[in-house]
Order: structure tokens, then C-alpha cells, then sequence
């Protein structure tokens, strides 16, 4: 599961990555976001993050592209199970407690907190 | 004579909007990439590595290494939340760019802010609605990823 080295340099270089999209490319940070996303995803698809994961622990887990990792490990394992409609069910399966974090304390600090000019 | 004149005039328009792009682009400061990358690698990989010492918190409570995900994300969300709350998590992204936006608290960070920058527009339409008219992209094509792979998988079984 990674150690504190590999999980610097490995979470690093995914953010180094992401900041050269921002200052090299036309791309907003909004699309750059989505792009790692999506690579997540097909990466997982292909089989190639879980071994980024056992090599870089929260290296890998942190960045947002571990979203789609999980979004695709999320379906493919109801797919295992249940068949096509696991495919539909599964894809948040693993994302929920991290979606409905964002929410709950979301919602708590804009009931608590009052924005900053 | 007219028409020759109206097309010097729009020549010389165009002459004169290219020496102003020409301008506009040397005034245009310059990007610091290579600061800019620096830093977003120290600041991304040291927001890892708290990550990582949450993950090993946890695993020494009792979790097993599967479900240590969960918990890992929820409390660096937490941090985060509490972090835009106080306005410091923004002052991070100005410095850190892609170094804060890019881990699991930037995302945390764009709900969060945009819950709190829309609710003087209400609760229902501004926190409710707008929560997540930064995180929706993310959300929306990572699932549609994860549907795409799934249907390949199963027409490959």
C-alpha cells in the first residue's frame, strides 16, 4: 500500500502533470480535472492503476484520478456479481462515502460559515 | 474612388488590430511554468503524504487495507471543508494551483466553496443547485467512463 516516499513523489508528479496542462494548454483547470478523471478511469479499465496503487498508497488514492479508478473498480465488480445491471448499480458503490462526505460537510459549512470577499 | 478608399481604410484597420494583438501579447505577463510545476508537485505530494499518514492511522485502528479508503477520504474531505470554511483553503490554491486542486480535498474544495459563495442566493437554489457546478463535470464523465469500461468488459466475458 505504498509508503511516504512513493506516495510524494507518485502524488506529486500526477499534480506536476496536471499543472503543466494548466500553463502549457488552452484547457481550464475544469477540463484538465475531467481529463484525469476519465485517464483514471480507463487506466483502471486496462488493469494499470491497482499496481499504481499497491506501489504508491495515497499517492494514487488522493488524486483525482483514483475518482475514476474507483467509479470503474466500482461497476466492474457488480458487473462480476450481478451481471449487466451491476454495471449501473456498482459505479458508485465505491465513491459514496466520499460524495456524501463532500455533501454533508459541504452543507455544514455553508450553514456555519459565511463566505469570504 | 469610394470603394477603393473604404478598403484602404479597412486595410489600414487591420494593420492597425494586429500591431495592437502584437502589443497585447508582449505586455501579457508570463506564465512562471516552471515555478508553477515545482510547486504543485511539493504542495501535491505533501497533501499525499498526509493522505498516506491517515491511511496508516486507520490500518493501526483496525481497518483492513480495502476499507481503508473510505475513512482516508472522508477525514482529508473534512480537513478541507473546514479549511474553505476559514478561507485558507483558497489562499493554498492561489499559491499551489494544480498541487491543491488535483487530490481529493481540491475536489472537497470545489463543493464546499461553491456551496458558501451561492448562499446568499438560498438554501435550495444556491446551496442546493450550485453545490456542485464545479464537481459535476468530474462526477458526469467519470461515470460515464465507468459505464463505457463496464459495458466493454461485459460484452468481453
Amino acid at each position: 500500500m505504498g509508503n511516504y516516499v512513493t506516495a510524494f513523489f507518485v502524488g506529486g508528479l500526477i499534480c506536476a502533470l496536471a499543472q503543466l496542462l494548466f500553463d502549457l494548454t488552452t484547457l481550464t483547470p475544469a477540463h484538465v480535472l475531467t481529463l484525469f478523471v476519465v485517464l483514471g478511469g480507463i487506466l483502471s479499465g486496462l488493469g494499470l492503476y491497482e499496481p499504481l496503487v499497491r506501489f504508491a498508497g495515497a499517492g494514487a488514492t488522493v488524486p483525482i484520478t483514483s475518482f475514476g479508478h474507483q467509479l470503474v473498480q466500482g461497476a466492474l465488480r457488480e458487473l462480476e456479481t450481478h451481471g449487466w445491471v451491476g454495471v449501473l448499480a456498482g459505479i458508485f458503490d465505491l465513491t459514496s462515502a466520499g460524495i456524501t462526505a463532500a455533501i454533508i460537510f459541504g452543507f455544514l459549512v455553508a450553514l456555519l460559515f459565511n463566505p469570504k470577499d | 474612388m469610394a470603394a477603393r478608399a473604404k478598403k484602404r481604410a479597412v486595410k489600414r484597420q487591420e494593420v492597425l488590430e494586429q500591431e495592437y494583438k502584437d502589443l497585447a501579447q508582449r505586455q501579457k505577463p508570463k506564465t512562471p511554468v516552471v515555478r508553477n510545476v515545482l510547486v504543485a508537485y511539493l504542495v501535491g505530494g505533501l497533501i499525499c503524504v498526509l493522505g498516506q499518514a491517515i491511511t496508516q492511522l486507520y490500518l493501526r485502528l483496525g481497518f483492513s487495507p480495502e476499507d481503508v479508503g473510505n475513512p482516508t477520504a472522508a477525514t482529508l474531505i473534512l480537513i478541507s471543508a473546514v479549511l474553505t470554511g476559514l478561507g485558507v483553503y483558497d489562499v493554498i490554491g492561489q499559491f499551489a494551483g494544480a498541487g491543491s486542486a488535483v487530490p481529493v480535498t481540491g475536489f472537497a474544495n470545489s463543493v464546499v466553496s461553491a456551496a458558501l459563495e451561492f448562499k446568499r442566493e438560498g438554501l435550495v437554489l444556491g446551496v442546493g443547485a450550485r453545490m456542485f457546478s464545479l464537481a459535476g463535470p468530474v462526477i458526469v464523465y467519470g461515470a460515464v467512463t465507468a459505464f463505457v469500461v463496464g459495458i466493454i468488459k461485459a460484452l468481453l466475458r
